[in-house]
């Protein structure tokens, strides 16, 4: 392939670049307080990036720049939602800032280059070019994160972000150089078809991939690795919080993906067991200590730790179904955590965050359509059908399974009850309580909108979950 | 012969340099022992036929690095009482992690690995070989998307450090010559009409 056709499959990523250096130029020179220009021109190229992705799905992966770079649809569906997802992250963002005077026009070129970050490790193809991407984007959310600079709280939750972000680069970096060094390769067809052949070799393989899982259980959130979780949820600004926790998701399944079922699939059976024990302690940790949490926000963690859980589960499964179920998990559970996030900043206001459960109180008598769409959204994440939340916790399962991991469901079953209670006491609090005041919500109309719009879309992909399911099997078939 | 004099005068200096860096009292003289031991390294890195990893250290460290460091030795006044106050309660501990180092690289040097022929001969490479032109071949043509994703990952560290580091606050307390030429009477003068004080 002629290096034009190559640069032509990068097109996306090229031209989020670009447009992300225009929004930086552009906002040096705006006088505006609100930003309004960096906010469109941002949307924009989101928007472009999207459709430029979106036409061009291919049927066949097709690789470029050397074997570094695969164009394939897993990696254009996950683009997608990646582009679609913080389109509606920064427009709750924008709402978030300008009420509370944190606006930046920083804060979106971060976000442009970390989505980017997240796009390119969606379709890396090379232990490199993964490790790039991650860089990419771990960087601009650690400078998000520390963005309120007037927060103790902040500078803390990124301090903490920073320093074990580091650590588990260093931690993938070593896993990556103890595998360049047993198979002289970095792309992953050459290291899959040398740990394929190389049996003397696989204890020491083994050892490496130990290592990049820890960094992307790190990355995850997934215990014993998460203990930057809480803190970075709680202490980063709300806005930051809702990015974090939605697209980067997908980005890091990503890697999961090439890393262990492209690259390192001979070794299937070594990194099951791993991630079991990864997938029943995060179950376990996330969905206990949840319930002793008073803060939504860190209760939220919590809840994204036990989700990581589950993630891993459909991956245990190591069926092509089971990864696809995988991939349900992670959309379904970003579309999930952006509504809820959505929803506390939408009843926050100006140095007020709805940071403490007992905000939510009485909801329902507040604004009853609201509390009815923060019901379907914990509904959803306790997995109770017909949300989609009980989809992509039933899809996982039904792998699992089909592989033949009877205990490992039962004991997921087991903390997904336990997990709902936390989820339904929210629910308890909106519909049964007595408010402590009654202060109207105050959101324009694109914000409602988009957030009803947020809501609705968890009851109707829970109604029909086959569409989505086969977007999912289709990204994966290859 | 003439190689192994070389390069053991400057091993020879590179560890001197390297204690003196530790021992030194005054920091600024601990910061150019530091330049004098990558230095020496930067002549191994030639000795051993990788001119642009010797050429890329005096560029980097030397030339860069090490100013900026200096700068920031000079400007921060450092009260080296305070950081010598541990040195004799952590001195066993870091004994004893010198030491294990210490046995573990003798470890790893003593294996069969590196005792082979391999490592015992010194093969030269080919005349007219420049690994400065091998390195940036590979790097524009094998690892272009690589590399630009590295200037990504600048640019990012550059707008990251910035929007963290600036305030909106002007702090700035130089005068605007513009103003001071059109500034007008009324700007600065404000009459004050009073009553007239009686004597007490």
């Amino acid at each position: 392939m002629s290096i034009s056709n190559e640069i032509l499959l990068a097109l996306p990523e090229l031209s989020l670049l670009s447009m992300a250096c225009l929004v930086l130029v552009v906002d040096a020179f705006s006088k505006d307080p609100d930003h309004r220009i960096t906010y469109w021109l941002t949307q924009i190229s989101l928007a472009i990036v999207f459709l430029l992705v979106f036409t061009s799905i291919p049927d066949e992966p097709r690789l470029a720049f050397h074997n570094s770079f695969i164009d394939d649809a897993m990696s254009s569906v996950l683009k997608c939602f990646i582009c679609a997802i913080t389109i509606i992250v920064f427009l709750y963002s924008y709402e978030y800032l300008k009420e509370n005077k944190l606006m930046k026009g920083e804060y979106f070129v971060l976000g442009l280059f970390a989505v980017l970050g997240m796009m390119i490790m969606s379709s890396a193809y090379s232990l490199l070019s993964i490790y790039l991407g991650l860089e990419l984007m771990s960087l601009s959310m650690y400078a998000m994160v520390a963005m309120n600079r007037k927060s103790a709280a902040a500078s803390e939750a990124a301090m903490k972000y920073f320093i074990l972000g580091a650590l588990a680069s260093g931690m993938l970096l070593y896993g990556i150089s103890m595998i360049y060094g047993l198979t002289s390769s970095i792309q992953f067809t050459e290291i899959a078809a040398i740990s394929m052949t190389s049996v003397e070799n696989s204890r020491f393989l083994v050892f490496g991939m130990i290592f990049m899982i820890i960094g992307i259980a790190f990355k995850l959130g997934a215990a014993p690795f998460h203990m930057w979780v809480p803190d970075v949820y709680q202490g980063a600004p709300t806005s930051v919080t809702l990015f974090i926790s939605t697209a980067p998701k997908l980005a890091a399944f990503a890697m999961a993906i090439r890393i262990l079922v492209d690259g390192l699939f001979p070794l299937v059976a070594d990194w099951q067991s791993i991630l079991m024990v990864l997938a029943v302690l995060s179950m376990a940790i996330g969905n206990i200590v949840a319930i002793s949490q008073t803060n939504i926000k860190r209760m939220l963690a919590y809840s994204t730790i036990a989700h990581v859980g589950y993630l891993f589960l459909g991956l245990i499964a190591g069926t092509i179904n089971g990864f696809a179920g995988s991939m349900f998990y992670i959309i379904s559970y970003a579309l999930m955590s952006m509504g809820t996030f959505g929803m506390i900043i939408l009843l926050g206001r100006y140095e007020f965050e709805a940071k403490n459960l007992e905000d939510f109180k009485g909801l329902s008598g507040r604004s009853p359509w609201f509390a009815f769409i923060m019901m379907c959204l914990m509904f959803s994440m306790a997995g109770v059908p017909p949300f989609l939340g009980f989809w992509s916790k039933w899809f996982v399962l039904k792998e699992l399974v089909a592989s033949g991991y009877f205990a490992l469901a039962a004991v997921s079953v087991v903390f997904s009850i336990i997990g709902a209670y936390y989820y339904l006491r929210i629910v308890k609090l909106m519909y049964f309580d007595k408010p402590d005041k009654m202060t109207a919500i105050k959101a324009t109309k694109q914000m409602r909108a988009v957030l009803t719009a947020n809501g609705l879309l968890i009851l109707v992909l829970g109604l029909l979950p086959n569409s989505l399911m086969q977007i999912c099997l289709t990204a994966l078939a290859h | 012969m003439i190689e192994l004099i070389v390069f053991y005068i400057f091993g020879a200096l590179l560890l001197g340099a390297a204690t003196m860096v530790v021992v030194m009292r005054n920091p600024v003289h601990a910061a150019l022992f530091l330049v004098l031991a990558f230095f020496c390294s930067a002549a191994i890195w030639l000795l051993l036929q990788a001119e642009f990893l010797a050429i890329a250290l005096v560029l980097v460290y030397v030339g860069a690095v090490m100013v900026l460091f200096l700068f920031v030795v000079m400007m921060l006044d450092i009260n080296m009482v305070t950081i010598r106050e541990g040195f004799a309660r952590y001195l066993p501990f870091g004994l004893f992690v010198a030491i294990l180092m210490f046995l573990v690289m003798g470890l790893v040097v003593s294996s069969d690995y590196f005792l082979s022929d391999a490592f015992s001969t010194f093969s030269h490479v080919r005349e007219g070989y420049s690994n400065t032109q091998h390195l940036g071949q590979t790097l524009y043509t094998e690892y272009l998307y690589q590399f630009e994703i590295a200037g990504a990952i600048l640019l990012v560290a550059i707008v990251a450090a910035i929007s963290l580091s600036m305030s909106k606050a002007k702090v700035t307390k130089a005068p605007n010559p513009g103003d001071q030429v059109t500034v007008k009477k009324q700007d600065r003068l404000r009459i004050v009409k009073m009553d007239a004080e009686g004597k007490e």
